[in-house]
């Protein structure tokens, strides 16, 4: 299985998620610049975190215009796994192939910290390996992830059981006080309606080996490298 | 010719950073102050004198980069 890690300028977990994919992993990885036009046959995309185009106008805003993205989005369209983490949730939402939007942290202040993450939906490819329900510690870091999107939106998410992942309390509770960020219902991360493209803030390439103080999100990879094996036992291809 | 775009977040969006700075301004004595809204200011220089021409080619730039329609809303002016 080979994984496509899209670098534009300004991406600074590139080298995490390809780390985490190729060496923790064990799958194939390779870097991909944002001006190239082919993801070079990749089975799964994953859109890393960082500040691309240095967040000028708005996070993703430029970015969703990078060459590679048409490439994106016709893999997306095509059903095959795309994983925004954080800035790459960001590009998602500016791209529109998630919905709703990220505002300034209610805080205001640039939060960067380990958070526990409930998952609330395990029938995605970046999910299938968690239990549900199951709570993992990964880190956030960011300024912009105030997710936000009309109530009817959010009434569909909900509905439809598109929120994948939640900001909890230590107790699992989608509480006020488990919400780091101002996030509408604790959304920490969403996927579209054919579930094959999943943004979430936190990041799971950076918990994936315990020396980093979690080795939870390596599931969020696992589940990925799972769905993959499922799908070529099944005789499907994405790619 | 210039044409001048206003973007601001749409009155069903929380904006932190405006409560944050109305907030500064009643620290500083301003209690009259009710909220503060930020936004953004763009100022675009084009070239060519049609003056519709310009306002609708300047609203699609708005509607597609200049503001993000799911939390922004904007307002065109061709000077």
């Amino acid at each position: 299985m080979t994984f496509a890690v899209i670098v534009f300028p300004g991406s600074n977990s590139d080298y995490d998620a390809f780390h985490a994919a190729s060496a923790v992993v064990g799958a194939e990885a390779s870097l991909v610049w944002h001006k190239d036009t082919s993801l070079g046959g990749a089975d799964a995309v994953i859109l890393p975190g960082g500040f691309a185009h240095g967040d000028y106008l708005r996070t993703g805003a430029i970015a969703k215009f990078s060459p590679i993205m048409a490439a994106v989005r016709a893999f997306a369209e095509r059903g095959g796994p795309v994983l925004g983490i954080c800035n790459g949730f960001q590009v998602l939402l500016e791209a529109g192939l998630l919905p709703g939007a990220m505002v300034r942290n209610r805080g205001i202040k640039f939060v960067s910290k380990m958070v526990p993450v409930r998952v609330d939906a395990t029938d995605t490819p970046f999910t299938g390996a968690c239990a549900a329900g199951q709570v993992l510690h990964m880190p956030i870091a960011h300024g912009e992830g105030n997710y936000f999107a009309e109530p009817a939106v959010i009434e569909a998410l909900e509905r439809d059981r598109q929120v994948v992942f939640r900001y909890v309390d230590e107790t699992g509770q989608a509480s006020a006080a488990g919400n780091p960020n101002g996030s509408i219902n604790n959304i920490a991360g969403i996927c579209n309606a054919r579930r094959n493209v999943v943004g979430l803030m936190p990041h799971p390439e950076r918990a994936c080996e315990a020396s980093l103080g979690s080795a939870d999100g390596r599931l969020v990879l696992d589940s990925m490298v799972q769905a993959f094996a499922a799908g070529v036992a099944g005789g499907r291809s994405l790619a | 010719m210039r044409a001048r775009v206003y973007v601001t977040l749409k009155p069903s969006v929380f904006d932190p950073q405006g409560r944050v700075v109305a907030e500064a301004l009643h620290t500083l004595g301003y209690g009259d102050v009710r909220d503060v809204r930020q936004g953004k200011f763009f100022e675009v220089e084009l070239e060519g004198d049609d003056r519709a021409s310009a306002e609708a080619r300047v609203a699609e730039m708005a509607a597609t980069l200049l503001a993000n329609p799911v939390i922004e809303s904007y307002r065109v002016e061709v000077l």
